[in-house]
């Protein structure tokens, strides 16, 4: 069974994800902050693989990106890294990064390397359905991986139906017609794109992300979802303070 | 008639094209895929295109039989006058077309991206004509060293913001639209080359293509024959040299010459030669050749020319290259600064630093006398003139 679908059995109700950028602040940090993040309680990982050119992200992650990349993180070294902490590490890792890096990679040898690392589950944001029908279905199909669908505003009924179908982990629920970071408020306009979703009653479990940044939106995507994911707001974070003080960024959110 | 040039359902041309975005892109990718070939091909837009390009824009553009310069290199050349069109450049011919399927699909907010600042301008053209709100995303790299169509987008009423990550060029000015374009979905991304998403690359080459579509029926007057025997032209993203080679893709006696920018030497570590440098990547929502590294980050590419300056090329292109329908060659930033000034001394005719790159192969090549060679003079060199004083006294 898929790692995250395992963790929905034991827990659905107020998931809390973080999304980090490997390599970053420093090239070594990548295993600290999943050891930390673990230590302080998150559901389960995002693990951000650093590209040049990330049309999804916002200037944070970008930011984010630019430095690990100056750092001379590369996916060699992710994974390398990854297989050091993968007997310690018993959170779910969830690996997001751009297709065009598992294309350049060579995609069976990137597929085999995931799981080598004990990772299961990928999050690709610029994979669109019909390329994941006609290929890559049967590709992660042949090593176990599990694709993270996105669905936003504007995705209809009846795609999301389609992705309700493949989705064996969640569904990603993208919180508003943007690219990643924080905006503060979660609007009237947003709820309401909420609760329709939350009404379709789909077989997967929905988390929330994109624009997520403190404990008031995490409840409350927490209220229609069963989950969110911090990602801009915790790599802020990262960015002015200490890998060993993330607990204290963890628990302002949980507690 | 349908030609292998033409894309699949899926907007594949052989293994390059698709539509690699994002799912907050699709409803709008869609809403355009759905639409874009039944617009096009309707007789009303045919009408407004056809009558606009030709009193607005100046077209058809002349086919000049360049005598001295044939007289130099020992064959019939031809220059195709895109540099007269109205703004200055091809760009406008795409512009106008997208404009027009803009408003069909009720679209009232444009966005572009823009590298020497040509398509930007051009966009801002037609947006101040139909009345509709503009933003122009441009390096701030090349904010600097195309200042005059920076003013000209301002005078024309755009917004122009700047593109401050990556390499500052047109590669992340087109990544700033598509971002603006996600957060933003009710606006329409006027795409300025063969690049993107699929439809974006099938329909900005069908709107370049009235540049074949007169080369032909010019060139029968001229010569004869429709056919030349061979087309040069320069290419970056590639929709010059896509409008030029769109119909002869066919034909093939034609001989195709897509010429990139070398920038200081395809091997110096400082050139924008995607076809040489590049392997098979996904840029900016499309699967083409791709100048990377060994973990598919993209590599910063340099020509001294902004058009050029792109780690990428249309999937057409990659088609083209791999297929060998058309052959690549490339020119040097020193180069195309000499053949530019070769042009203007024998022809009295400043190109744009682009489309300097295409006649800067003409030295390269083994021509005979009777050879057809057309050329496209895709745009005029008015906006690069800070570049050719500085280059004057070398």
């Amino acid at each position: 069974m898929n790692s995250v679908q395992k963790l929905f059995q034991q827990k659905d109700k107020n998931l809390l994800s973080i999304y980090f950028t490997c390599g970053y602040p420093e090239l070594t940090d990548t295993t600290k902050v999943i050891t930390e993040l673990e230590k302080s309680g998150v559901d389960f990982i995002e693990v951000g693989l650093p590209y040049s050119d990330p049309l999804a992200d916002g200037p944070t992650i970008q930011d984010s990106s630019q430095v690990a990349l100056k750092n001379g993180v590369n996916l060699d070294i992710v994974f390398e890294q990854l297989m050091t902490i993968k007997e310690a590490n018993k959170t779910p890792l969830v690996l997001m990064g751009y297709l065009n890096q598992m294309l350049k990679y060579g995609e069976d040898k990137f597929c085999q390397k995931v799981v080598d690392c004990g990772i299961d589950t990928v999050i690709i944001p610029d994979l669109p359905m019909v390329e994941f029908e006609n290929h890559y279905q049967r590709l992660f199909d042949k090593y176990g991986i599990t694709n993270v669908f996105l669905i936003t505003p504007h995705t209809s009924q009846e795609r999301i139906k389609k992705i309700d179908n493949y989705t064996k982990a969640f569904i990603y629920v993208v919180a508003s017609a943007s690219i990643t970071g924080a905006k503060g408020q979660i609007s009237n306009q947003q709820i309401a794109y909420f609760e329709r979703i939350k009404a379709m009653n789909l077989k997967s479990k929905l988390i929330v992300g994109f624009g997520i940044s403190d404990k008031q939106t995490f409840n409350t995507a927490c209220a229609y979802a069963n989950g969110a994911i911090i990602g801009s707001a915790f790599i802020k974070f990262l960015g002015s303070s200490n890998v060993k003080s993330i607990n204290s960024f963890i628990s302002k959110i949980k507690n | 008639m349908k030609s292998k040039f033409h894309p699949d359902k899926n907007g594949y041309f052989g293994q390059f094209g698709g539509a690699f975005i994002p799912e907050l892109l699709y409803p709008n990718v869609k809403e355009l895929e759905d639409n874009y070939i039944q617009i096009i091909e309707s007789e009303e837009f045919q009408k407004e295109y056809k009558s606009l390009l030709k009193d607005y824009v100046g077209r058809p553009s002349p086919l000049y039989f360049a005598k001295r310069l044939s007289e130099k290199y020992g064959a019939h050349i031809y220059l195709k006058r895109e540099d007269l069109n109205h703004t200055g450049a091809h760009k406008v011919n795409n512009t106008i077309g997208q404009i027009l399927i803009a408003q069909k699909l009720g679209k009232t907010n444009i966005i572009a991206e823009t590298g020497a600042g040509q398509h930007g301008v051009a966009t801002a053209t037609v947006c101040a004509l139909m009345g509709l709100d503009c933003t122009v995303f441009m390096g701030e790299k090349d904010i600097e060293r195309q200042a005059p169509n920076v003013a000209r987008m301002k005078m024309l009423g755009a917004k122009v913001v700047a593109a401050t990550s990556g390499s500052k060029t047109l590669k992340d000015a087109t990544n700033e639209a598509i971002r603006y374009w996600i957060q933003n979905p009710e606006t329409f991304y006027l795409i300025g080359s063969v690049v993107g998403p699929h439809p974006h690359p099938d329909m900005v080459a069908r709107l370049q293509a009235v540049i074949s579509e007169e080369m032909k029926w010019q060139l029968k007057e001229k010569t004869g024959k429709e056919n030349p025997d061979t087309i040069i032209a320069c290419v970056g993203g590639g929709s010059n040299a896509a409008g030029a080679f769109y119909h002869y893709f066919d034909d093939e006696e034609v001989e195709l010459i897509a010429v990139e920018a070398a920038g200081l030497g395809v091997n110096s570590g400082e050139s924008a030669a995607t076809s040489q440098l590049g392997e098979v990547g996904i840029i900016h929502g499309s699967k083409t050749i791709l100048m990377q590294d060994d973990y598919g980050q993209i590599v910063e590419p340099y020509s001294i020319s902004a058009g050029l300056d792109y780690p990428g090329v249309g999937p057409l292109h990659a088609y083209l290259y791999e297929s060998g329908r058309a052959k690549f060659m490339n020119a040097t930033d020193k180069e195309a600064l000499t053949a530019a000034y070769e042009l203007t001394k024998i022809e009295g005719i400043i190109p744009a630093l682009e489309t300097a790159h295409a006649l800067a192969v003409l030295p390269k090549m083994k021509l005979n006398k009777d050879q057809v060679v057309v050329i496209n003079l895709s745009g005029r060199g008015d906006k690069d003139l800070e570049t050719y004083i500085k280059h004057l006294e070398e």
